[in-house]
């Protein structure tokens, strides 16, 4: 089995997996009468393969076990691990006839955002995406998929682009936030995430959002606003990381405090679906998207292609108070009780 | 000018029986005592006349924060201002719980301050003009925008657009509340969906930044002024200068965030002395012709 980077509460899974590629290369061995024997391995071909056999059911068993109760500080973890799919990845595997739209037209190209024209089932759309990075110099040119002004306002050049001639917008969200940098504040984050709540409320198109890694606050929200928003199962969606918030209401970040914040915040897939916040779960493959590319990227594109059959069936004015209606009920009070009005 | 006036003196009949008014208000953020010293100058300064002052410090100008009552006693004519969405009332929808509970943290706040959350609105006069009037409030869970205060202000922008008012929000905020996790989040898409509709309806915004608006306050509606002013020397930004010190990893230069900072980069439209800011929303509803 390929080795990766295997998370802490995946141990149990990293020592069947041990086990199951060394009795792996014991049944070849047998099979073919080559290789080392002793080892204290079964020296019997029926005997190996049915250890292998059992070896294989438990692996599926635990990591079923293992993924079906997630913490939600291990949901965090699980949406931040390295081979887990980036937005170019979903790209590659979901979109055909991509072709990738660069620069914001004022101030830069920024590589954390990822925009362009693909077809999606029988649908064109344009796609808007956190790029994190896959190798080192990716990751260090994307910022870790923290984005700067310039692809806030990249995004909403091009999804302009999209509604001038009617093509529905896809956007694939993960990041850990937008960058907190010098140039980005000079440059006016702020502003720019801003401008993209308040414009992307009223582009007369479909829009379909899923969060397929990290959700962080604004910097994920600015390219959000939808019709219909998903989560993938493992996602997190939060106003603050749990670091972030371990630090400032715990006072201190540590392993305990982190996973208790990432609780406290209800960040999880589920709990954003019960707040309304999200429309939709969208199971990923046993044991995360990345034990499964494929299937995590047929899953996906399953979810995006039926939104996009009923949202296309809609009149823009009907879609558009429906998407200021999503938001405008969003939010939990309570109404204190009014007193009589003043006689006279 | 409006400083010597009680805040009873202004508050009509009907918003003297409103919640807020049940309850004392802390008439400033800085501590008690008949003397304090200025965090702009150093010198020691007369509270007294500080407050009377706008609350501004007579020696060097600098501008002390002040809360959301204080903040509209200044703004609108005597007597013209009347609250509104005063029956909104934070709830816990997370139940959440970091080293206290947020329902005692409300309950603690809503009896220091006397308001049920962070946001004061209503409609009011500035000099003769009719608008829609909102400040946040910084005593508040620092200025916190939680649901209260995004439907508040949604409420208000809403308002505005229907009665085809100016309308003006004086921001003061740490940000989205932590405590409402995503609620808190999408009342940034919410108040920011409302002046869309604002916008194209014709309306006229202005945006009014005090000492501090960052995060999600700073990336939503304080940013979509059509006209953004600020006060002087206040902290403007989307992450704070202690999240930015650490990811770059250098000190931060002189002022950085700060409004003229923010001015200087192209950010805001104007920085505007208290004492001149009635007369600079007056100018400039006149100027959008409401
Ligand atoms: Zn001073």
């Amino acid at each position: 089995m390929a080795t990766y980077y295997t998370l802490e509460f995946e141990q149990p899974l990293r020592t069947l997996e041990e086990e199951i590629a060394q009795l792996k290369s014991r049944v070849d061995a047998l099979t073919t009468g080559q290789g080392p024997t002793g080892t204290g391995l079964p020296e019997d071909l029926a005997q190996a393969e049915h250890a292998l056999a059992e070896r294989l059911s438990r692996h599926s068993q635990t990591m079923a076990e293992l993924y079906k109760q997630l913490s939600p500080w291990n949901t965090v973890r699980v949406a931040r691990h390295p081979s887990r799919p980036q937005g170019r990845d979903y790209i590659e595997l979901m979109l055909r006839d991509f072709t990738e739209l660069h620069g914001d037209r004022r101030s830069g190209e920024d590589p954390a955002i990822v925009t362009g024209f693909g077809r999606i089932g029988e649908f064109k759309c344009l796609v808007v995406a956190h790029h994190k990075g896959r190798n080192t110099q990716e990751k260090l040119r994307c910022h870790f998929g923290c984005p700067h002004p310039e692809g806030y306002r990249k995004a909403l050049h091009k999804m302009q682009l999209a509604a001038k001639f009617g093509v529905p917008i896809v956007t694939l969200v993960d990041t850990p936030g937008a960058f907190p940098g010098l140039e980005a504040e000079m440059r006016g984050q702020a502003e720019a995430i801003a401008f993209n709540l308040r414009e992307m409320s009223l582009l007369p198109v479909p829009i379909v959002s899923v969060v397929i890694g990290e959700g962080g606050s604004g910097g994920a929200l600015g390219i959000a606003v939808a019709d219909r928003v998903a989560m993938l199962q493992h996602a997190w969606y939060s106003v603050i990381s749990p670091e972030g918030c371990a630090a400032i209401l715990w006072k201190q970040a540590n392993e305990r405090t982190n996973s208790q914040a990432a609780t406290a915040l209800k960040l999880t897939a589920r709990d954003n679906l019960e707040l309304g916040v999200v429309d939709a779960v969208i199971d990923e493959p046993p044991g995360g998207a990345h034990r499964d590319k494929v299937l995590a990227a047929r899953n996906l594109e399953r979810w995006i292609v039926a939104q996009l059959e009923s949202l296309t069936q809609l009149e823009p004015a009907e879609l558009l108070e429906r998407r200021y209606q999503r938001y405008r009920g969003l939010g939990s009070f309570d109404l204190a009780k009014q007193e009589a009005p003043v006689p006279g | 000018m409006a400083n010597n006036r009680s805040m009873a003196s202004i508050t009509t009949a009907k918003a003297a029986r409103s919640w807020s008014d049940l309850r004392p208000e802390r008439r400033s953020q800085v501590p008690e005592g008949l003397w304090l010293r200025c965090p702009g100058c150093g010198q020691l300064i007369y509270r007294k006349q500080m407050e009377a002052n706008l609350h501004v410090c007579p020696e060097c100008g600098h501008h002390f924060r002040i809360q959301a009552g204080e903040r509209i006693h200044q703004l609108a004519d005597a007597g013209t201002f009347e609250a509104m969405f005063e029956d909104l009332r934070p709830k816990d929808p997370l139940a959440f719980e970091d080293l206290k509970p947020y329902a005692g943290r409300l309950k603690a706040e809503q009896d220091r301050t006397g308001r049920p959350d962070a946001v004061v609105a209503g409609v009011g006069f500035i000099k003769g003009r009719q608008a829609v009037l909102c400040s946040l409030d910084l005593g508040f869970m620092m200025g916190s925008m939680g649901s209260v205060v995004g439907e508040t202000v949604t409420r208000s922008i809403e308002l505005a657009t229907e009665r085809k008012l100016p309308l003006i929000v004086v921001s003061c905020s740490g940000g989205a509340r932590m405590q409402e996790s995503t609620l808190s989040l999408m009342q940034m898409a919410k108040t920011s969906a409302a002046l869309a509709r604002h916008d194209r309806a014709g309306g006229l915004f202005v945006s009014v930044l005090a000492d501090p608006t960052t995060g999600g306050v700073t990336a939503s509606f304080a940013m979509l002024g059509d006209v953004i002013l600020a006060e002087p020397g206040a902290l403007i930004g989307f992450a704070g200068p202690r999240v930015i010190r650490q990811t770059i990893r250098q000190e931060l230069p002189e002022g950085f965030q700060r409004s003229e900072f923010c001015l200087k980069h192209g950010l805001i439209d104007k920085i505007v002395h208290r004492a001149e800011l009635r007369n600079e929303l007056a100018r400039l509803i006149d100027y959008a012709g409401l």
